[in-house]
Order: structure tokens, then sequence, then C-alpha cells
């Protein structure tokens, strides 16, 4: 049997700086590149050249007082809505993880009600409301009746769209709250239990901070899902971004070039939230990093702010 | 108002600890058959076994992280999860519960220290916000203590930066910012890699120095025949044997705990 004689590490280590090494070719992939880009060129044209996106329209629109109104309409309804949404939803997550099914059962009805059933529909319903009760009443036994109001004046659209939206959006928020409840370990419950801690400061301490890291990402997902979902409140009237549109295009037919500026500002404020999303992910897992390195963007945040007070000092 | 029952169950006023027929069951399950133990104010006692024996349920049980199903559990006189009134035990309310779990301190096998605060957080926590104390006090004293487990330089790190040593003695030290009239260790350094072992138990064998009430489980028989001022060895759910440390060991009386020791010595 022939022994092959070892081989010597100088000897390689000169061959592989002696010798050129030719890198693998991607002909395909270059191929594939190309295409794309040609199509890409092709669409680009085809968008720019258009005469029917009436591209001087679009520009003259983007800051109308009417579309700013609506976009404004559309940006509070989200946050009132997100806002409520996740104060029922951390309620009906919290019923759902007690110990007692009076208060477990119920919590999941809910979210079987209202992720179970469409939006729209949802709005609809809400905004007539007036048609299975009549009048909102007070009435306490002895007292008799404190306050009666006709149901609709209290229902108006914007109110219709903010408790149907509010409490579609809970039955999302309490899942996944309780998700990020789930998934603090039990050490840690133990551990702040036997610091002495009551379970409420126990939840607001120890375990919301934790569960904040599992619930910030879905629920960035869930607020720009949400952003969308508000233009259906056009429906019933709400004079929302979309709503505005409509109702300019209703009188000049620009329909085209004003559901382009819808899209625009639509896609700006996404690209806001999705800043902003990063940076509160980065702030909640900010152990993980070099604890010097990771809120840059709150630390910053916090800098403006503190410039802007001195600034206010000197005036 | 706080009570103390020493006289009318007859306990020594110079015992932390008093178990008599302490039973648990899980369902159907005994995990707990009756357990008779005494630790006397500033002494250690270990708690030896083998695993599913209950010594860790027991430990839990003091500081009523697990509520017992009879038997009499006192510490410093008094019963943990609930309140004696006209012969009857009320079961505590949580912020009662929580006040007196606050003297009686706990150190897990995983440490459990709170992942999204600083070491110096970690201690300051639970005395500021429990305790009511004053954030620069609570902040000297965390230092103190710090300084006294070796760790002063890691006050601003968090614990995912630390050894598993080095989170256990943060951990200690957390406990002790409560100024508790008792530790509880549930197996301390089982998490920990061998060559850590040794400087989580020297922080234990200072603070038995310094004279804490001390209950420790664990597999470390040296610390237990070191530092032990008796040793309990249970097994099944019951307490098999116990006594002073270093007689036990050499001449074990029960079978069942000669077997034991043989196996882990």
């Amino acid at each position: 049997m022939n022994v092959l004689p070892l081989k010597d590490d100088s000897v390689a280590a000169k061959h592989t700086t002696q010798f050129k090494v030719v890198p693998l070719r991607h002909p395909w992939r270059w191929t594939a590149a190309g295409l794309v880009a040609i199509l890409m060129l092709l669409l680009t044209q085809a968008v720019v050249s258009n005469p029917n996106l009436q591209w001087p329209v679009v520009a003259s629109y983007i800051l109308n007082p009417i579309i700013l109104q609506g976009l404004w309409i559309t940006v509070g309804l989200t946050l009132a809505i997100m806002f409520f949404a996740s104060v029922i939803g951390m309620i009906v997550a919290l019923m759902m993880l007690s110990p007692s099914k009076m208060l477990s059962l119920p919590a999941a009805g809910f979210i079987w009600w209202f992720r179970g059933t469409p939006a729209l529909v949802q709005l609809i319903l809400w905004y007539n409301l007036s048609l299975i009760f009549k009048d909102i009443t007070l009435w306490l036994p002895g007292l008799g009746t404190i306050f009666s109001i006709p149901t609709n004046t209290i229902m108006t659209p914007l109110v219709a769209a903010v408790v149907a939206l509010s409490l579609h959006e809970a039955g999302y928020m309490a899942e996944i709250i309780r998700n990020g409840l789930k998934s603090v370990s039990r050490g840690q419950t133990e551990a702040a239990l036997c610091l002495g801690m009551k379970p409420s400061l126990l939840l607001r301490r120890i375990v919301i901070p934790q569960a904040m890291r599992v619930i910030i990402p879905p629920t960035g997902n869930e607020t720009i899902n949400l952003l969308k979902t508000t233009s259906l409140v056009s429906i019933i009237a709400v004079g929302d971004l979309l709503y505005s549109a409509q109702a300019i295009y209703a009188r000049t037919f620009e329909t085209i070039p004003l559901l382009l500026v819808v899209t625009f500002w639509y896609l700006v404020v996404v690209s806001i939230m999705t800043v902003g999303q990063s940076y509160l992910e980065r702030y909640y897992s900010r152990d993980e990093a070099g604890h010097d390195s990771a809120p840059v963007g709150l630390s910053r945040l916090g800098l403006i702010l503190t410039m802007r007070e001195k600034w206010r000092g000197a005036q | 108002m706080k009570t103390n029952h020493f006289e009318r169950f007859g306990v020594s006023s110079s015992v932390m600890i008093h178990a008599s027929d302490v039973r648990k069951s899980y369902g159907s399950y005994e995990v707990l058959k009756g357990v008779n133990v005494s630790v006397p104010n500033g002494s250690v006692a270990c708690i030896i076994g083998p695993s599913g024996s209950g010594k860790s349920t027991f430990l839990r049980c003091i500081n009523h992280l697990e509520d017992i199903n009879s038997g009499l559990l006192l510490v410093d006189g008094d019963f943990v999860g609930y309140r004696l009134k006209d012969d009857r035990l009320h079961e505590l309310r949580a912020s009662q519960i929580c006040a007196r779990r606050a003297e009686i301190g706990m150190v897990f096998q995983h440490f459990n220290l709170f992942p999204h605060m600083t070491v110096l957080e970690n201690l300051m926590e639970a005395p500021v916000r429990v305790r009511g104390e004053k954030r620069a006090e609570a902040r000297q004293h965390a230092l103190e203590l710090l300084r006294r487990v070796g760790l002063a330089e890691k006050a601003s790190a968090y614990p995912r930066q630390l050894s598993g040593g080095q989170q256990q003695r943060v951990a200690i030290a957390r406990a002790l910012a409560m100024r508790p009239k008792v530790l509880l260790f549930d197996e301390p350094t089982s998490a920990l890699d061998p060559e850590l072992v040794g400087e989580v138990l020297s922080v234990m064998k200072d603070l038995a120095r310094d004279g804490m009430t001390m209950v420790v489980v664990t597999h470390e028989i040296g610390f237990a025949r070191e530092v032990a001022d008796q040793l309990i060895f249970m097994d099944g759910g019951t307490v098999m044997e116990q006594g002073d440390p270093r007689e036990m060991i050499a001449n074990p009386k029960s079978p069942r705990t000669r077997e034991f020791l043989a196996k882990v010595l």
C-alpha cells in the first residue's frame, strides 16, 4: 500500500498564494437580474409617461387642506383605536389567564366574537345600534332613571368607528398580550413574589416589561394593519383620508390622481411607524446588546427633548 | 397585626422555623407525608435527599409558594399564609402574604434575576417598591452588598453579561437587600459549572459565619459537613434522619441514608 507523504503546511500555504483563485461564475443569476432590470425600466416608463396618472394633479393635491384633514383623522383614529384596543386587550388577556372560569370563559367568548366577525360588518352593526337599542338609559333600583339619551345622538359615525374597530382590534390585542404574558418564565414571578412584591407591582415592574419584547413586534404589524383598516370607515361617512379623496374626486372626476395621493400618504405613515417600531423593539431588548449602545433611538429622542427644554428655558 | 404563637404551640422563641407533621399533596399524590423540622435562630440547616423526596417542596412551603394541606408550619412564631383567629385559620390576602414573604429571602437554582434590569436595579427594586426605602439609601445598601459578594464593579451590568456564579452571587445579594430574617436556598449550585460552585459556596459560608439563619437544599455534602448545624435527610416525603452533619455523614443510622451518602460522596 502506498502511503501518501504528509503535506507540509508551508508548502500548501505557498500554493494558495502562488495561484490565482477563479471565483465561480453565476450566469443565470446575471440573466435573471438583467431581465428584472428591463422589466422595471419598462414599468417606470409606463408609469411616468402615462398621461392618465396626471402627476401634476397628484402633486397639486398632496398638501390640499381637505386631504391633510383626512390624513389627520386617519392617524388620530388609528392611535385612539390602538389605545383602547390595548387597554381592553390587556384586561381580556388577564381575564383569560385567571384561574376562575367565570373570568376566562367570557374572555374567550369576547375574542371569539370580535375576532370572528369582519371589521366591516361590525362597523355597520355599531353604526346601526339604534335599530337594536332605541335609547341608552341608566336606571338604578330605588333611584329610577338617571338619564336616557336616544342612541342616535351618541352613535355618531366617528363614535361608531372608534367603538367597532377598538373592540375588533381588542380581540387581536388580547391574544398578542396573553402570549406575551405567558412567555415570561414562572421563575421570574416566583422570584418577585419571594421579594414580597404584590401581584399588581409584579405585573407592572417584572412581567409586563419582559412581555413587551414579545408583544411589540406583532403589535407593530397590527398598528400598520389597523391604519389601513380605518379606511373602512369611509363607508359610514367618517371623513378619513380615503373619504376626503373620494369627496374631491366625486366633484372633479380626478379619481386616479387622488387615489395616488391617498396611497402616498398611507406609505409615508407606514414608513414612520416602521421606524418607530424598530426603536421600541431595541428599547425593550436593551439588556441583550451591550448596555451602552442599545437604546440609541430613545436616548437621541431624549436628547432632543432636553435640548428643547433648555431652549424654552433660555427664552 | 403580627402575633406570635410560640407559647401556644409550645415552640421555643429561639426557633425560626418550626414544622410539625407538615403534609402536602398534589391531587392524590402525597409529596410531604408529615415533615418535622425545627431550625433555631441563627443556625444553618442543610436538607439533602434524592430527587422527588420533597425537599424542594418543603422549602417552597416555608415561604408559601406552595400551601400545605395539614400540619403546623411557623416562621418566627407566625403562620406564613394564614392568620389564626377564633381557632380558625383565615387565608391571608395577597398583600399580607407579601408582607410576610418580604422577611423570608429565597435563592433559586436558576438564579431568576430580572433580565431587563441592571444588577443594581435588581437589588434596589424590592427595597424601594416594597419596603418604601429611599432610593439613595437602597442604592448605598445595594452597593455595600455587592461589595460583600465581590461584585461591586458589576453594578451597571445586565444579568445576561455575568457568569452563572456571578449571577447567583447577585441573587444572594438581592435576597439580602430585603434584610430577611431567614434565607432559603433551593439547590443554589446545581445549575453551575463545577469551577463556579466554589465562589457561591464561599459567599454562603460568610453568611453562615455572620449568623444568618439559613435552610439550604443542596447536593454539596462537603458544604453541609463544614457549615451546617444540622443535616436533614429526606426521602419519600418524610425526614428519615436528622442530626449533627459530621456524625451523620460518618455513621448514618438509617440504611437509606447510608445508601444515599454512598452514592453522592
